[in-house]
């Protein structure tokens, strides 16, 4: 499902020349936080192993908070996934239009 | 109270609601029209038959247990998700552009084609499907069972209810899973059915989440508080499970054929991705939301021994509320369902396109184009396979009893399936897989899967319970559950890390020591750089490829109308005439293939297209070995150049060398005459003065003198042209002896200028250098002042200047002593410098009345003493340049 004008430019950002370069550097680095995400995750979803619990002798961390905590990663990666598909649709949407985009540029 | 008659009626009515949605979402697919069909949404709900009834009956029993570790069974996926960007889209984009029509038919077609792995693929799929589909034929007997408890009067049976289950799902996934051949083509109504499944599920746990947070539990406050209260409040996870269950959802929400299916198979846009990466794990976040709470809610409840697994439907049943009760059995039937339907669709395309189709490929040999309709018997094979899994799923779930043992195949089966894992991610992204790699691999781990986790999992002893103790022959170190003597591992995460890590090492060291097939190779470039092409690799070749065979076999595939709607749009892309058959050109018989690929798998089209195109298939071997004689035929054509260069340049050489000869010869018949001519003025000088002094009396004294004098010195004359002759002669047959002797330059030049100019002649004033002179020689110093005379002389008798003049010179030059003499005449002519060393050779006029033997002496003598004499060109006058290795000079020091 698509919500209406998510693909579309603000016109108020619009500044030709170091506005493109600009541009297509931004939408590298989205990709490259689009492949760190996963990473991100990992590492957020292995913290829990750290906490105690009642084999350690320490007062173990209650459920409810463990929860709150899986859950709020979780809407995280969530939240992040969805603002970068979003930005990957305008991504897409621009090189459509500039086919002409150096792919080399970094 | 809602009876079992009630609740079997809900059911009917549910099912033919399915029914009547996938009927219609096929029609109006069929009709073009539905563009929400092939939506993101649908997409991403089609995703969800992920959870399957396991989870959704199975997750709250696994929270009652053991806390949060049932959420990493939905973490992994997740994980997999987020990271679409380059693994997803990669695997769809391959699916896409190879028209892959399941896990099989990937791996098969990345690693050459190979059948042997498809087979393989499928056989795993199958063991670790067919427990999956008991599974949930086991939750939906549990829960009508659940329901016959409550309702005395209901007549319930549950062997019977089992068996019209299956029966039931098996006639849904053949009536919308095999309606039209074509694998690779969305089946919109299956999907559209399954993405309203989803919501149904959905809704049903949210509907109870919901019912136990705020009805039973009182809010979220207290349900917290509930929660930290109950015996599971505390965080315990073991940390091996936790990573390992995360990392084995996440392999098999990519393996497990079912996923593949609807993630890839039926993918519509790649683009849908970008949606399915959040919408997806909201999703499954959504669905364990209330996982916990219901699970501890129900262990408040619940009288103690009462099934944890189906706290969702024991739950609204125990607070009288029937119809939330009613719904959430719907829910799980929806998941139970939509798994069964997907799966045994997924399975049967992969044993009817990797194990039917090739058997009965090899029964018909060589006749695709002329045997019967492959369409019948493809579709005929999909549905009994359907019917057959259907009936393995039933006749296990009868087999295993339908008590706990099932509770955990989930898992068991996640671990089968992720052992195609390696082979997949390194055909994805390692070039260097080989197809002899995954086999290894997959061999491996498939075998460590079975011995470590499915045999000692198995009720009634397959394996003997003293090997599981002691190990195979009381070898310990093979104990199914302690490989290596490691103990203590939870058997679960034992297997994972023995069999995925044993599997992965075995493929990578596998393929690195093995050589992949040409295809294989191809194929391996395609699949990892599919973003930079995607494009079929070429083997076919139609020159004798019959277009109408083809069109036979393709309609017996595709059926008759779309396979010729296939023909026409090829025939107008040729040659824009529609009407008639195409050109079996290769790009075409390509795209046929790839075409039929979809509908029977990678293997089976190429062997298919072979059959009829066959003795003219050009496979990718023959077209490397045609390459190499085309290097060769290159090379050896370059080697032909080279030789007709060197003929060529031989010719000229002997061109130069025949023009010389001719010349020489020339040369040789003047010298005669001249030799002649030399020879007789002497000679008739001498006669004619001696008749005189002969036959005339009265001579006088002065005269007789005079006569004598002339008869005297033309006899010199004579003497001194045979000497030259013998001369010259004795140099070049190499007989002369050389006086080696020593001296410096300067006296061997003073003694040739002095006696070169000693004679009655024209004056010529010799400029020297002297200091440069003082070179020490050792070598025979007659015959170099010989030549040095010659060299005098000749100018002296050649220079045409008015004042002539010659200018000596001497100097060292890379190891040599060169002298040069070069006069102020007009020097030789360039037409006569090649051949003013010839004998007999002379410029210009006998003027000087030599015998041209002078400079063919000096070569000679030069060359004897190891140096040589040239004529230098371009110095104004006539030059000479007398060189002398510098190796005389050491030597003499």
């Amino acid at each position: 499902m698509t919500a209406r004008g998510e693909g579309e430019d603000r016109p108020s950002s619009v500044r030709p020349l170091l506005f493109l370069e600009r541009q297509s550097y931004r939408r590298r680095r989205l990709v490259d936080a689009a492949r760190l995400l996963p990473f991100l995750g990992a590492g957020l979803l292995a913290l829990p192993l750290l906490w105690p619990d009642e084999t350690d002798g320490a007062e173990a961390l209650p459920l409810s908070s463990a929860m709150f905590y899986i859950f709020a990663c979780w809407g995280l990666l969530i939240l992040i996934s969805l603002v970068f598909g979003f930005a990957a649709r305008r991504m897409a949407a621009r090189e459509k239009a500039e086919p002409e985009t150096e792919p080399w540029q970094r | 109270m809602a009876t079992l008659n009630v609740l079997i009626l809900v059911c009917l009515g549910y099912v033919v609601l399915l029914f009547g949605v996938a009927f219609a979402a096929d029609r109006l697919a069929a009709h073009g029209g539905g563009k929400w069909l092939r939506s993101p949404l649908i997409y991403t709900l089609s995703l969800s038959i992920y959870c399957t009834a396991w989870t959704f009956y199975g997750a709250v029993g696994n929270a009652a247990r053991s806390g949060l570790e049932f959420v990493t069974i939905y973490l992994g996926p997740t994980l997999v998700m987020v990271s679409w960007w380059w693994g997803l889209r990669k695997l769809v984009r391959i699916g896409r552009s190879q028209r892959v029509t399941s896990i099989a038919d990937l791996i098969s077609s990345r690693y050459g084609k190979s059948n042997t792995l498809a087979v393989c693929v499928t056989i795993l799929a199958v063991l670790g499907g067919t427990p999956y589909i008991a599974l949930q034929l086991q939750s939906i007997t549990l829960s009508f069972s659940i329901f016959a408890e409550a309702d005395p009067t209901g007549l319930y049976r549950e062997g019977s209810s089992v068996f019209w289950v299956a029966a039931g799902l098996a006639v849904f996934a053949i009536l919308f899973g095999t309606r039209n051949l074509d694998a690779n083509e969305r089946h919109h109504g299956v999907v559209t059915a399954i993405a309203l499944e989803s919501v149904v599920k959905l809704f049903a746990l949210l509907a109870v989440g919901i019912f136990v947070v705020w009805g039973i539990a009182g809010g979220i406050g207290p349900m917290m508080e509930r929660i930290d209260a109950s015996e599971i409040g505390q965080w315990h996870v073991d940390a091996g499970r936790w990573t390992t269950f995360i990392f084995l959802s996440a392999a098999a929400f990519v393996c497990l054929p079912r996923m593949f299916q609807v993630m890839v198979v039926e993918n519509d846009d790649e683009s849908h991705l970008r949606t399915a990466a959040w919408a997806f794990p909201l999703y499954l976040l959504l669905m364990s939301l209330f996982v916990v709470p219901i699970a501890v809610v129900g262990l408040d409840l619940m009288p103690e021994g009462s099934n944890p697994d189906l706290f969702v439907l024991t739950i609204p049943l125990s607070q009288g509320n029937d119809w939330l009760a009613m719904l959430s059995f719907i829910g799980g039937f929806s998941s139970a369902t939509s798994m069964v339907i997907v799966t045994a669709m997924a399975l049967s395309t992969m044993v009817s396109n990797h194990v039917v189709m090739p058997i009965w490929l090899n029964t018909q040999e060589g006749t695709a184009s002329v045997s019967g309709d492959v369409r019948t018997i493809v579709l005929m094979a999909r549905r009994v396979s359907i019917a057959v899994i259907m009936a393995f799923g039933y006749f296990y779930y009868l087999l295993s009893g339908g008590g706990a043992a099932l509770a955990s195949i989930g898992l068991v089966a996640f671990a089968g399936i992720s052992q195609i894992l390696p082979a997949l991610v390194g055909g994805l992204f390692w070039r260097g897989a080989t197809r002899t790699g995954a086999l290894v691999g997959l061999s491996v781990g498939f075998f460590l899967w079975i011995y470590t986790l499915l045999l000692p999992g198995m009720q009634g002893g397959i394996i003997p319970p003293s090997v599981i103790e002691n190990g195979p022959f009381g070898w310990g170190w093979l104990r199914p559950q302690a490989l290596f003597g490691i103990e203590g591992i939870d058997p679960m995460v034992h297997t994972v890390m023995w069999s995925l890590s044993l599997n992965t090492i075995a493929f990578c060291v596998a393929s690195m020591l093995s050589f992949p097939s040409p295809l294989e190779r191809l194929q391996g470039a395609q699949f990892v750089n599919v973003f930079d092409h995607s494009a079929a690799p070429r083997g076919w070749t139609g020159s004798v490829a019959q277009s109408e065979d083809l069109m036979i076999m393709t309609q017996r595939i595709l059926g008759t109308i779309p396979a010729q709607e296939f023909f026409q749009a090829e025939a107008r892309r040729q040659n824009g005439r529609p009407g008639r058959l195409p050109e079996p050109t290769p790009q075409f018989v390509e795209r046929l293939e790839r075409e039929l690929s979809g509908s029977v798998g990678a293997a089976t089209a190429h062997a298919m297209i072979g059959q009829i195109v066959g003795g003219a298939s050009v496979s990718v071997e023959d077209l490397l070995a045609v390459a190499d004689e085309s290097a060769q035929m290159l090379e050896y054509s370059s080697q032909l150049e080279a030789k007709s260069a060197e003929l060529s340049r031989t010719a000229r050489q002997l061109r130069e060398a025949n023009a010389k000869l001719t010349q020489v010869s020339r040369q040789k018949d003047a010298f005669l005459s001249q030799v002649s001519h030399e020879l007789r003025t002497p000679m008739t000088s001498i006669r004619a003065f001696s008749e005189i002094m002969r036959d005339t009396d009265g001579l006088s004294a002065d005269e007789q003198t005079r006569y004598a004098a002339i008869i005297h010195d033309e006899a010199l004359r004579l003497t001194r042209l045979l000497d030259d002759l013998l001369d010259l002669s004795v140099l070049e047959s190499g007989q002369v002896s050389l006086n080696m002797g020593d001296a410096t330059l300067t006296e061997v030049l003073d003694r040739a200028v002095s006696s070169a100019l000693a004679g009655e002649g024209r004056a010529l004033s010799v400029r020297r250098v002297r200091p440069s002179e003082r070179i020490p020689l050792h070598t025979d110093l007659d015959r170099l002042g010989q030549v040095f005379i010659n060299l005098i002389s000749n100018a002296q008798k050649y220079c045409d200047a008015a004042e002539p003049a010659l200018t000596i010179s001497a100097h060292d030059v890379g190891g040599q002593v060169v002298i040069d003499f070069i006069d102020n005449g007009d020097g030789i002519p360039p037409e006569a410098q090649a051949m003013v060393f010839e004998k007999f050779a002379r410029v210009g006029s006998d003027k000087a009345g030599g015998a041209g033997l002078g400079l063919a002496i000096c070569r000679e003598i030069m060359h004897r003493l190891g140096g040589e004499v040239a004529y230098l060109p371009g110095q104004g006058g006539a030059a000479f340049r007398v060189s002398l290795p510098l190796a005389y000079r050491q030597a003499a020091q």
